[in-house]
């Protein structure tokens, strides 16, 4: 792994960055993996993250991982498969697939043509390759890698200053990130033993890689996020970068205020009632969201970074657009 | 139409399925509660690593059995139960390692088994394995005829795709079929089975290192013994799955995408042939469009009720942003209802509080259990 194409100019001291723009801290670093539960939004945040590191000039990509299209969704664009696609200035995506990645790898392994296409006219090697416990997974991180080196091994590849990996959701994550040490294990020798230690060694390289969970202020996703933290650093020695706390309600409304609207409420029908009582709702819902947000700050290590939740219909690139904006 | 209570007469099993992050277990309790609340003894299994259920539950911890859900904790909570509740947090391993004890011939081979690397692998890291243990859970507490009901909440896969799929695959390794002819430790039958075959192994074995195939080797030789009981069972569950007392519901959010994967997975279900009982949208947004033309100009008279003027502009910006929520929801629920060709969509609210406790799951129950009439009314007396 080399070194950054942006580097941070020498004479800023680095409170001063951390105090200023302190999103940086991880858009600066050359590998960034979002993780945490199913729909807290991880796609999203990913894809926030990308506009903001290409809106800063950095060229990035962000990679789904099992075939997934939730990115391209966004930008309401074609499925983009196992391709860099171009999605905005300096963003690209690409949706890793696993067979895809295994075929890449052995094209790269093997230079002899003839042995390759006897291989993947094999059907035995099609049926190892997916009965091999996380090989797929291994295949997929190993995508990864190669796409963050400066020195491509993809023929003409393009060299990016970011990638941003959009990982499966939680109880597949941590597994995701620890199969790397896993198979290293496993297999004692040969080529993938020593593969496989690189990117473990990748995964927990602090200075390089970065890790950000994606939580909700609702009480489940709020414990797993804490458990996934300390799993993370207990099973692999990954220390979690920040937590961002998706879909904060705003607090329009105080205490005396809600006590207003209830009093009224009670006295109305119709559309003024129902506002009051909407109004009422969401006042609860972000007081609750607060205690929440309260426990997840007593509760992981990594500071939490707050995103509002968007009153729109559904999240596109300009939501998106929004979202980087207020990321810290 | 349509109260859940009527989707799950005379059914034995009820599965809930749907993307992560859409309530699939929060549901499945809320189900099990209800049903068992209308005298019926149930059992809901959870295979959420992250031991939600328990929480719902007020369980400290659940273990590989079913364990009874403390009536006391109802009355507490005024809840009234009329049958029993249980519930289960799946262990997928202790159930392959219980499996693979039933089916071991004897117990050097059933030692052979748990002891391989590639065995502790598949039995807990590998995707697939908690989907397939839960359908061998499932199954063994069906064949026991201990409870009325069974409700299975299933694993947060992130393609609902897998769910249905892992287990076949799963079963597909264990029987090795044509991979086990060639990992004789002779190496012999590779030598017969033609050179194709042969490079194709050896190219396999220099990438990912010989350990690794050896291992594998090792794997379907102590698994060769039980390969036919495997297969007989997963027969027994998949036709236990097809059958007209087991039924699936697809459970999602009221937002695009959730919407998207529950009509995907409903086909699916289809072509799998697989008993589709309706389904569940959670935390909608309910509109309330019938009281909006009542007031023509709801911020003035919101000004003139409230006599606060910035109050009221807040409340009204508010309304409007629900209002936009609300629309959205409708709108994708109708596209659910039109692809789905169901009249059995049954919507929850977004409660104002989160749901974690035995309250909270009556108060969604209070809607499952509910006629459209008896929902709507309940959702206007909300807003």
């Amino acid at each position: 792994m080399r070194g950054y194409s942006h580097r941070r100019p020498l004479f800023l001291p680095r409170l001063e960055i951390a105090r200023n723009c302190p999103v940086n801290d991880l858009l600066d670093k050359r590998l960034v993996f979002i993780t945490g539960k199913g729909g807290v939004g991880k796609t999203t945040v990913a894809v926030a993250l990308g506009l903001r590191a290409a809106a800063e000039g950095k060229r990035t990509i962000v990679c789904e991982v099992s075939a997934q299209e939730n990115a391209s969704r966004i930008f309401d664009h074609a499925e983009v498969g196992f391709h860099e696609v171009e999605m905005a200035e300096n963003l690209w995506s690409i949706s890793i697939d696993p067979d895809e990645s295994m075929r890449e790898y052995v094209l790269l392994q093997l230079k002899v043509r003839a042995m390759r296409d006897m291989l993947f006219r094999s059907r035995i090697f099609g049926y190892l390759a997916a009965a091999t416990p996380g090989l797929k997974e291994l295949v997929t991180i190993g995508k990864i890698w190669e796409l963050a080196q400066l020195d491509r091994k993809v023929k003409s590849g393009r060299k990016y200053d970011l990638v941003i990996v959009d990982a499966p959701a939680t109880g597949h994550g941590i597994g995701f990130l620890q199969t790397p040490r896993t198979f290293a294990a496993i297999a004692r020798v040969g080529p993938i033993h020593s593969q496989a230690q690189q990117l473990d060694r990748l995964i927990t390289d602090q200075e390089h890689t970065g890790v950000a969970i994606v939580s909700l202020p609702e009480e489940m996703p709020v414990n797993e996020s804490a458990a996934l933290e300390h799993d993370l650093r207990a099973e692999i020695g990954v220390a979690v970068d920040r937590v961002y706390m998706n879909g904060l309600y705003p607090e329009r409304f105080s205490a005396g205020d809600a006590e207003r609207l209830g009093e009224v409420a009670g006295g109305e029908n119709g559309a003024l009632r129902a506002a009051c009582r909407a109004a009422l709702s969401e006042h609860n819902r972000a007081r609750s969201q607060r205690a929440q947000l309260a426990r997840l700050r007593r509760r992981v290590e990594a500071p939490v970074k707050t995103l509002p939740f968007l009153f729109e219909p559904e999240i596109g690139v300009e939501s998106a657009r929004r979202l980087a904006g207020r990321l810290t | 139409m349509t109260a859940i209570g009527d989707v799950l007469e005379g059914k034995d099993i009820c599965i809930c399925a749907g993307s992560g992050g859409v309530g699939k277990t929060t549901t499945s309790a809320a189900i099990a509660l209800g049903m068992a609340g209308r005298g019926l003894k149930v059992c809901v299994l959870t295979i959420d690593p992250a031991k939600r259920l328990a929480d719902s539950l007020g369980l400290k911890e659940l273990g590989n059995e079913a364990s009874r859900v403390d009536p006391r904790l109802f009355e507490r909570q005024g809840i009234e139960i009329k049958g029993e509740l249980w519930a289960m947090m799946l262990d997928a391993k202790a159930t392959f390692d219980e499996l693979v004890a039933r089916q071991a011939p004897d117990e050097e081979s059933r030692d052979r088994v748990l002891g391989n690397r590639i065995y502790q692998q598949i039995s807990s890291a590998l995707a697939g394995s908690q989907e397939y243990m839960a359908m061998e859970k499932l199954f063994e507490l069906h064949t026991e005829g201990r409870f009325d009901l069974l409700v299975l909440d299933t694993p947060p896969t992130r393609n609902a795709l897998d769910f249905l799929d892992a287990p076949r695959r799963l079963t597909q390794f264990i029987e090795g079929r044509s991979l086990r002819v060639f990992m004789r430790p002779t190496g012999f039958a590779a030598k017969v089975a033609g050179r194709g075959a042969s490079v194709a192994l050896s190219v396999f074995k220099r990438i990912v290192g010989f350990d690794l195939i050896a291992d594998l080797a090792e794997f379907f030789n102590a698994f060769s013994g039980m390969v036919d009981g495997f297969q007989a069972r997963a027969k027994r569950v998949n036709s236990l799955l097809a059958d007209k007392r087991t039924c699936f519901l697809v459970v999602c959010g009221p937002q695009g995408e959730p919407v998207d994967e529950a009509v995907y997975f409903h086909r699916k279900l289809v072509e799998a042939k697989l008993p589709f009982g309706g389904v569940i949208v959670n935390k909608v947004h309910y509109p309330a469009e019938r009281l909006r033309g009542d007031v023509a100009d709801l911020p003035a008279a919101l000004r003139e009720r409230l006599d606060d003027a910035d109050l009221a502009q807040r409340v009204a910006e508010n309304f409007t942003d629900y209002q936009a929520l609300a629309e959205r929801d409708a709108r994708n629920i109708e596209r659910l209802a039109r692809e789905l060709r169901t009249a059995a969509v049954i919507r929850v609210p977004y409660l104002d509080e989160d749901v974690h406790d035995l309250a909270g799951l009556a108060e969604i129950d209070r809607y499952l259990f509910a006629t459209s009439e008896q929902r709507e009314a309940l959702a206007a007396g909300r807003a």
